[in-house]
């Protein structure tokens, strides 16, 4: 992706394509191979219960910071902003650089244990590559669209409802692809401020050296981590109108 | 009409204050086209903004059909205006129809009228509404986007167009195509408009009047045949050309200047009578006609003097002829072409209309320049 405004540069979505699919299953071959269903299968009551908390962490805090991130990056888009605009997107870029561990250790200090800092910090990881991305992309909207539909009478709102954010949306949709992929990547990881999700099963499991403890946390995560960007793939090919769609 | 009072803009820049229109006085009247020429950065686009308000004046007023428009809302006065940019700006996430409909949508029109209107507006471009309506701007032409663009600031029927270089964006041979296309257009739906460019070739040709600006001034505010013929001072003069009296050429038709009653005689006239013919017109060729007056050659005095028999037997065929409708440049690059003093004119059928000769396009080249001189003295 070449497009780039100012300090903000827009995140690609990661196109893994078949190649992990395929992997996973003959990942799946080799343990059903070796009969270490019968011990993954042993965990099947924390299976479900880890993974429902896993996926209300992953849906809350990548929600929020969808919900938060795009009006976030739309706002500092206006020209009236221009100028903050600037400096905040620097900030956002150092904090880009900081790994999701260290955010979620500084949540961690922030906010004690438990689930509010580890959506805190899910949320605030996932946060960046969305306004940056929105920022971005309706920067990148070429002037002339905009002169037009401000000459032909359109109100702002209706120039960025109807102009600005359709031509920007796969480059919003591409940071929010990325934002989850962020998310569902370090959700694991929340175990370890008592988050809770399959991160328990997986790191209990490396403690132990217990395989099949190990495999029930991963496995379920990498499922999760491929549909996510399935359906995130799908949705950027089938909600973005086909003129302004590079996929279509 | 729309009538511009003193019309000022300052820019303020962090290098200081820039003029981008200094003190325009202009009217353009109902249904006309009035060109506003000059080079880059003169003001142009500065004036056409201030009219839709996307630029607000820094002092002065304009009136569209006599109100004030700064008395007006700039929402529904740019919606009352068509606007044309240069760039085109079809939105790429609208269909063509959606892109047509705009204005009219925004103005609350039901959805089948509107959609009706696109296909109407899409006929008039000789555009296929079936095969169009639903497609998206990018797989269009740049020349088939242009139209769009143009029936676009159609589409809600306002009475004042904006056009900022419209066919600025297009290769030559599309561009006076589509140039034609409008002029043609215009004739019947006669919207008062006022048009930029930096061409004076498109000027001359686009314009009922042309003012030219030169550093936010107008410095010249007439016919194209005026500013042609008459530049007002040096600057007008090089930016209209050295060649503008060839340019001329292009703003008169062929109709105008050819002698209708020029000798013709039938196939079977007798050379006896082509040659009384013209010596009472004192004309040194006759031209010859089929049954159906259309020109198949030519008799000169010299071919005749002396000769018996009917005109078909000593007639020659005809170097070229041109139709009635094209212009003088044609004209004389045939007349070039051919080396000939005189060509046949004949109408859309091929029928004989009349003969245009060398001395009138001389005539009618210096003709303003005399029309001056009397007035002058
Ligand atoms: N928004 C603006 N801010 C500052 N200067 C401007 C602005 N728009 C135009 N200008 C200046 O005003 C002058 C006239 O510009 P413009 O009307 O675009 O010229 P033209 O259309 O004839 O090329 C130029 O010197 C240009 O740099
Ligand atoms: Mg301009």
């Amino acid at each position: 992706m070449s497009m780039s405004a100012g300090t903000a540069t827009p995140v690609g979505a990661p196109r893994r394509g078949w190649v992990l699919p395929v992997a996973m299953l003959a990942l799946g071959l080799l343990i059903g191979l070796s009969g270490i269903v019968g011990q993954i299968a042993l965990y099947w009551d924390d299976i479900v219960y880890l993974s429902q908390e896993h996926v209300v962490l992953v849906a809350s805090s990548g929600g929020a910071a969808i919900l938060v991130g795009v009006p976030v990056g739309i706002l500092l888009s206006r020209p009236s902003m221009q100028r903050v605009a600037e400096t905040v997107m620097q900030i956002f870029n150092i904090g880009t650089t900081i790994p999701t561990l260290a955010v979620l250790a500084l949540s961690m200090t922030l906010l004690g244990i438990g689930f509010a800092p580890a959506f805190f910090g899910l949320f605030v990881a996932s946060l960046l590559p969305i306004v940056r991305n929105t920022y971005a992309g309706l920067l990148a909207v070429p002037g002339h669209y905009k002169e037009a539909a401000h000459g032909m009478g359109m109100t702002p709102v209706q120039i960025l409802t109807r102009v600005e954010l359709p031509n920007a949306l796969y480059v919003i949709f591409s940071g929010i692809r990325t934002a989850l992929a962020i998310n569902v990547g370090t959700t694991p990881l929340a175990f370890l401020i008592g988050g809770g999700g399959l991160g328990a099963l997986i790191f209990t499991g490396i403690d132990l050296m217990d395989t099949g403890m190990l495999l029930a946390g991963a496995i379920p995560t990498a499922a999760l981590a491929v549909l996510v960007d399935f359906l995130m793939g799908q949705a950027q090919l089938r909600l973005i109108p086909r003129g302004v769609n590079p996929l279509r | 009409m729309i009538r511009l009072e003193e019309l000022t803009k300052v820019f303020e820049t962090p290098s200081g204050p820039v003029v981008a229109a200094d003190k325009v006085s202009m009217e353009v009247p109902t249904g006309e086209i009035c060109v506003l020429l000059g080079p880059s950065g003169c003001g142009k686009t500065t004036v056409l903004k201030m009219v839709n308000r996307l630029v607000s004046p820094t002092s002065g007023k304009i009136f569209i059909d006599g109100k004030d428009t700064s008395t007006l809302n700039d929402v529904e006065l740019r919606r009352s205006i068509g606007y044309v940019i240069q760039q085109i700006g079809l939105f790429p996430n609208m269909t063509i129809e959606e892109n047509i409909c705009v204005v009219p949508r925004l103005l609350g029109w039901e959805k089948a009228k509107a959609r009706a209107r696109a296909a109407e507006l899409l006929d008039l471009v000789g555009l296929d509404a079936k095969l169009y309506l639903n497609r998206y701007p990018k797989e269009l032409s740049g020349g088939q986007q242009q139209r769009v663009g143009v029936i676009r600031a159609l589409a809600a029927d306002p009475p004042v167009m904006l056009m900022d270089e419209p066919f600025g964006a297009i290769d030559p041979i599309n561009r006076e195509v589509i140039q034609d296309e409008f002029l043609k257009m215009q004739s019947e739906i006669k919207k008062t408009i006022m048009f930029v460019s930096h061409d004076i070739d498109e000027a001359v040709k686009m314009g009922d009047k042309v003012a030219i600006f030169r550093a936010g001034k107008i410095e010249q505010y007439d016919s194209p045949d005026k500013v042609l013929a008459h530049p007002a001072n040096a600057f007008i003069a090089d930016f209209v050309g050295a060649d503008r009296t060839l340019k001329r050429l292009r703003l008169v038709t062929v109709e105008a200047v050819s002698d209708p009653a020029w000798p013709a005689v039938s196939r079977h006239a007798s050379i006896r009578d082509a040659l009384m013919a013209m010596r009472e017109r004192k004309a040194d060729v006759a031209i010859m006609l089929d049954a159906d007056q259309r020109p198949t050659g030519y008799l000169s005095e010299e071919m005749a003097e002396g000769a018996s028999g009917v005109a078909r037997d000593v007639a020659r065929p005809l170097p070229a002829t041109v139709p009635a409708r094209a212009d003088l440049r044609a004209v004389v690059s045939e007349m070039f072409a051919h080396d000939v003093m005189w060509l046949t004119c004949v109408d859309d059928n091929g029928r004989f209309a009349g003969v245009v000769t060398q001395a009138v396009v001389t005539a009618v080249l210096g003709e303003t320049y005399r029309r001056q001189g009397m007035a002058a003295q």
